[in-house]
């Protein structure tokens, strides 16, 4: 019991909260906005502003593994479908 | 009240039968609600029929042509008969209509989440993605050679996707190749994966155990050899086991 009180401390559950502009089913947009917005956020203010950070946990959370990969591919390559710039 | 007779060492089942006819036993609110509606359109159903049978029935009965040698041939049009058998049903489709909604409309609901699962469905097993603790891993069926006593044939996998009780779950569902559905039917889970895009649903497990589903949607020949286990335990062990 005690090692389960002390698991609780450390780890935190925690996980992308609700966006009102996405109150659907359909969260695909959700994902997509929240990766470019983080790629928008660290051109404009570099990688370590902190609040860049929320995109990329949402994104992380929201976004299949096989897609993000995939559009990091596109970014360096320049095919992404998107704007990148802020 | 499940939970209430749990404190009687009830067995619950949440794993099909064979020559199942009803529900299996519900572990989340939202699978409760569907039973609930389902049970109150019964009630309208067999209200429903026995009145149709029984006006259908007494009318061959007094009304045929050894009873009633006179034929009402100008008898065409009653206005209270009419007003009643049309506003009647109507009522009677607005009362099935309003629970109809409100359970659809909260089922749709995402309550602030503590925990996000990403489901994948492939040509034939489901991967599961963790990534709010970078964890990924697959989930195949157990092959008949593999079964252990106890275990379910066509329903047991080799990973099982963990998940703590009483904490709202966000489950991502997409397809990696072609479309999918991700059921079970304990938790009142039922989502299209769909390629190419990502489709949402919350969840709440109400007790421990396991819970099966397996693919509903036609999606190759092993279709049927694709299933769904979600574990369910207490959240200081779900810890444990992340860690």
């Amino acid at each position: 019991m005690s090692e389960s009180a002390e698991t609780t401390s450390k780890y935190v559950l925690q996980t992308v909260g609700f966006d009102a502009r996405f109150p659907n089913t359909n969260q695909t947009r959700n994902c997509f906005q929240n990766y470019t917005d983080y790629f928008k956020c660290i051109t404009a203010k570099g990688e370590d502003f902190a609040p860049c950070k929320q995109f990329k946990k949402a994104y992380n959370s929201l976004c299949p593994n096989e897609w993000i990969s995939k559009w990091d591919d596109q970014r360096e390559n320049g095919t992404f479908p998107a704007s990148l710039e802020p | 009240m499940l939970q209430f007779l749990s404190l009687f060492n009830t067995i619950f089942n949440d794993a099909p039968q064979p020559w199942q006819l009803g529900f299996q036993d519900s572990a989340a609110p939202g699978f409760t609600g569907i039973v609930t509606l389902h049970n109150t359109i019964g009630f309208y159903l067999i209200v429903i029929c026995f009145s149709v049978f029984w006006a259908l029935f007494s009318i061959i009965y007094y009304y045929n042509t050894n009873k009633n040698p006179i034929a009402h041939k100008y008898l065409t049009h009653g206005t209270v008969v009419e007003l009643v058998w049309t506003i009647t049903p109507a009522l009677i489709l607005i009362a099935i209509a309003f629970p109809s909604f409100r359970l659809l409309y909260l089922m749709d609901e995402v309550i602030s989440p503590t925990l996000t699962i990403k489901a994948v469905g492939h040509q034939w097993y489901w991967s599961y993605e963790l990534s709010d603790g970078c964890y990924r891993f697959d989930s195949y069926m157990l092959p008949e050679s593999d079964l252990e006593l106890g275990q379910f044939r066509l329903l047991d996998v080799d990973n099982k996707l963990i998940v703590p009780v009483d904490c709202h779950i966000r489950l991502i569902v997409t397809g990696a190749d072609v479309i999918h559905s991700y059921a079970v039917p304990s938790l009142g889970l039922k989502l299209d994966a769909v390629p190419g895009r990502l489709n949402q649903v919350s969840f709440l497990v109400e007790r421990t155990g396991t819970f099966y589903g397996q693919c509903s949607e036609i999606c190759g020949v092993w279709h049927g050899f694709m299933p769904i286990a979600i574990e369910a335990v207490s959240t200081p062990q779900f810890l444990i086991m992340g860690r």
